[in-house]
């Protein structure tokens, strides 16, 4: 009789992060769930079972506001997958280039946005832009541009672009770096295989480089879908609450937040602003399931 | 071993906490109000400490953009101060629902107070109070006198003495002539809507028929507003949609702007950072010698939280609050926060006693959208703010905003359905 033993270290090792993560992220997860399904009537909370979401749903005024809100974050989702992931990729590419000189500063220059708070990014960017002490209108006017100066960020039509670009500006440095460090791992080998071929250059980067850090851009893909259908503090930091000009960059994140905490004189319903969380919860996971299932799997892989 | 000596401390601590207790009674305030720490710790504070020996008060505020949500977690959690500070309407009157305040309406020093000042604390029908009014603020429009005198114009008194103004100012082309954004939505409705809406809905007449359903949004007293917002459009600066609140006050105060619209209690930041004079007109009436209305808004209150366990203290303090030796404190220490009590109070600043002699010659009212229309989905404050940005945009005209916002708000609210 050899009974294979109970390894208690691995429980213990384990313990601790799954102790604070249940603690902090899947209690509350659920809790909101849960929550989604009440609401208050006359200080009491009572079962409605799937009456909010509804309400969300199908109430014009609350539907509107909702597919809204999603449009707008699946073009914010849009602009970083069309200009923040190339542009990731491209400077991984350059930087990768053995003879690229001062690699390292390049590489942390476009790094540091990441790391700065979105409040500063924000209020920097807004500062940048603003038309009055903003420092945009004069570098155009400098270069005889001046009249494409809008206010960009109180117009209806360019503000949540302007806002998605601010946000690939800041965070341009995770995608670089994941492929850049995807990158480096191609042995050598490879790459003089496909010189001797014939394979150099450009063609080399498209033809052996580009499907051997596939994986690395369906990681990226998918933690951009995650992190912009999470966003939030951009869009609060820069055009507050009630995501202005008239709600043309509000996203479910300050959909939420003013649904839950309430706004000035809207009071909070912390009923239906569960409901969009859960919603919210939702998309991201049918999004990441979608991947998951769909793409990863489906994608080659090469052992190197 | 260590198990133990933690138990002794925190007995030890909870033993020096109740000795404390039973010398001296400590209130604690919550409030939004964080730009007034020093005041009440340098001035209000102090002066009723000296009177009221063995009450201590602390002031402790929250940042105002939180200071609902802090709130009702503070009071749910059972941790929120004895004393809270008031939001007008129904954030209060939530809070009094859920039990949260106790009904003040038995306080003596109540009778202070005009029925108009105590409304944006009672329950609907008025037969309970729950907060102490402590001050209102009153909109307008701040000018610069050194602006004014170098061009040239006169103090305008109506509309077409006001927009002759400022095609004055925009044709010299020294001045911005109205300093106001529209990029944080809030000045486009508090300080464009609601501070000359009441000239064409007259006052408390027509904010009561709203309430009562006997006016709708889409009658002419109430679109008109939105008509001469949309002119406002072309004399603000360059960029004003994306320019913010501070934007403006900026401009305003470096002397590149001739007129702001304003609210009162602007008065005590503009005094600091403006070097040149100011002066201030009321919202120009249609035509000469109409009656002119005001918004003369009632902004802060201060209730008792039911769950405190010092109420003798707290209604002390509550007292004196509502006594005049507070008023003359507080109007004084923050000009451009008017005391609501009914005995007079002697204003220092010339620029708020100019502001608050309005009240002498014109008629008061609220903000139309604070008490009870604003309480359902959509909010109707929130959909003004946007409406009033639109209207100066020029992107929908007064008709289409004004039905817009009747079909929101009849959507739930019954006397207008």
């Amino acid at each position: 009789m050899n009974r294979p033993r109970i390894r208690w270290h691995i429980v213990v090792f384990l313990a601790p992060a799954v102790l604070v993560y249940t603690a902090v992220m899947i209690f509350p997860l659920f809790n909101t769930l849960r929550l989604a399904l009440f609401t208050e009537v006359d200080q009491t909370r009572v079962y409605v079972g799937l009456q909010n979401f509804r309400t969300l749903f199908f109430d014009p005024i609350w539907s509107e506001q909702f597919w809204n809100a999603l449009g707008n974050n699946f073009w914010f989702f849009l602009v970083h997958m069309l200009v923040q992931n190339p542009i990731g990729i491209a400077l991984a590419a350059l930087l990768s280039h053995p003879s690229l000189r001062f690699a390292a500063l390049y590489r942390s220059a476009i790094f540091i946005p990441t790391i700065l708070s979105f409040v500063i990014v924000g209020f920097a960017w807004k500062l940048i832009l603003s038309p009055i002490w903003g420092i945009a209108p004069s570098m155009l006017d400098a270069v005889g541009l001046k009249s494409l100066f809008a206010p960009w960020l109180g117009k209806e039509e360019y503000a949540l672009t302007t806002l998605a670009l601010i946000s690939v500006w800041q965070f341009v440095g995770i995608p670089m770096m994941l492929i850049y460090a995807a990158l480096l791992t191609i042995p050598e080998e490879i790459l003089e295989a496909g010189e001797i071929d014939g394979i150099t250059g450009a063609s080399a980067f498209w033809k052996i480089k580009l499907p051997l850090i596939l994986p690395s851009i369906g990681i990226i893909s998918i933690l951009t879908f995650v992190g912009n259908f999470n966003a939030f503090d951009l869009i609060y930091a820069s055009q507050g609450a009630l995501a202005g000009p008239d709600f043309s960059t509000d996203i479910l994140g300050t959909f939420m937040y003013r649904t839950f905490f309430g706004f000035q004189l809207q009071l909070g319903d912390p009923h239906m602003g569960s409901a969009i969380a859960g919603a919210m919860f939702a998309i991201i996971l049918v999004g990441v399931c979608i991947y998951l299932f769909g793409i990863q799997t489906r994608m080659r892989r090469y052992q190197m | 071993m260590t198990y133990r000596s933690l138990k002794l401390a925190l007995l030890g601590t909870t033993l020096m906490a109740t000795s404390a207790l039973a010398e001296d009674v400590t209130l604690t305030i919550e409030s939004w109000r964080n730009d007034d720490l020093t005041l009440w710790q340098d001035q209000i504070i102090p002066a009723f400490e000296a009177t009221h020996p063995g009450i201590k008060v602390q002031f402790t505020p929250s940042a105002p953009a939180e200071y609902n949500a802090v709130l009702n977690s503070k009071l749910d959690a059972g941790s929120a101060g004895d004393l809270i500070t008031c939001r007008p309407f129904d954030a209060s009157l939530a809070l009094y629902e859920a039990g949260h305040l106790t009904d003040l309406s038995s306080v003596e020093a109540m009778s202070n107070f005009s029925d108009v000042a105590k409304s944006a604390w009672q329950t609907d029908d008025g037969s309970a109070s729950f907060c102490v009014p402590m001050a209102s603020v009153i909109h307008g429009f701040i000018y610069n006198k050194d602006a004014f005198a170098e061009l040239g114009i006169e103090v305008p008194t109506t509309e077409d003495e006001f927009f002759a103004a400022l095609d004055k100012i925009r044709d010299d082309g020294t001045y911005v002539p109205m300093a106001m954004g529209t990029n944080d939505q809030w000045e486009a409705a508090t300080m464009g809507y609601n501070n000359i809406g009441p000239n064409y809905w007259k006052g408390e007449e027509g904010r009561q028929a709203l309430i009562a359903g006997e006016q709708k949004l889409t009658d002419e007293a109430w679109t008109a507003p939105y008509a001469t917002l949309a002119r406002w459009g072309e004399y603000l600066g360059d960029g004003y949609e994306a320019q913010t609140y501070p934007d403006s006050q900026n401009i305003f105060t470096l002397g590149r702007a001739a007129v702001y619209p304003a609210g009162s209690w602007e008065i005590s930041g503009f005094n600091a950072q403006a070097d040149f004079e100011m002066g201030a007109f009321k919202p120009p009436v249609q035509n000469a010698g109409d009656t002119c209305y005001i918004s003369d808004h009632t902004d802060i209150g201060i209730g008792m939280n039911a769950a405190t366990e010092n109420p003798e203290a707290a209604e002390t303090f509550l007292s004196w609050v509502a006594s005049p030796e507070f008023a003359e404190i507080f109007g004084n220490a923050l000009p451009g926060f008017f005391p609501l009590s009914n005995t007079p109070v002697d204003l220092q600043d010339p620029l708020a006693k100019e502001i608050v002699g309005w009240r002498d010659e014109c008629e008061s009212t609220i903000r139309s959208t604070y008490q009870i229309l604003s309480r359902g989905t959509p909010n109707l404050e929130n959909d003004t703010w946007g409406a009033s940005v639109a209207a100066i945009k020029g992107a929908k005209s007064a008709e289409e905003l004004g039905a817009e916002l009747q079909e929101g708000l009849a959507s739930w609210y019954a006397p207008h359905q």
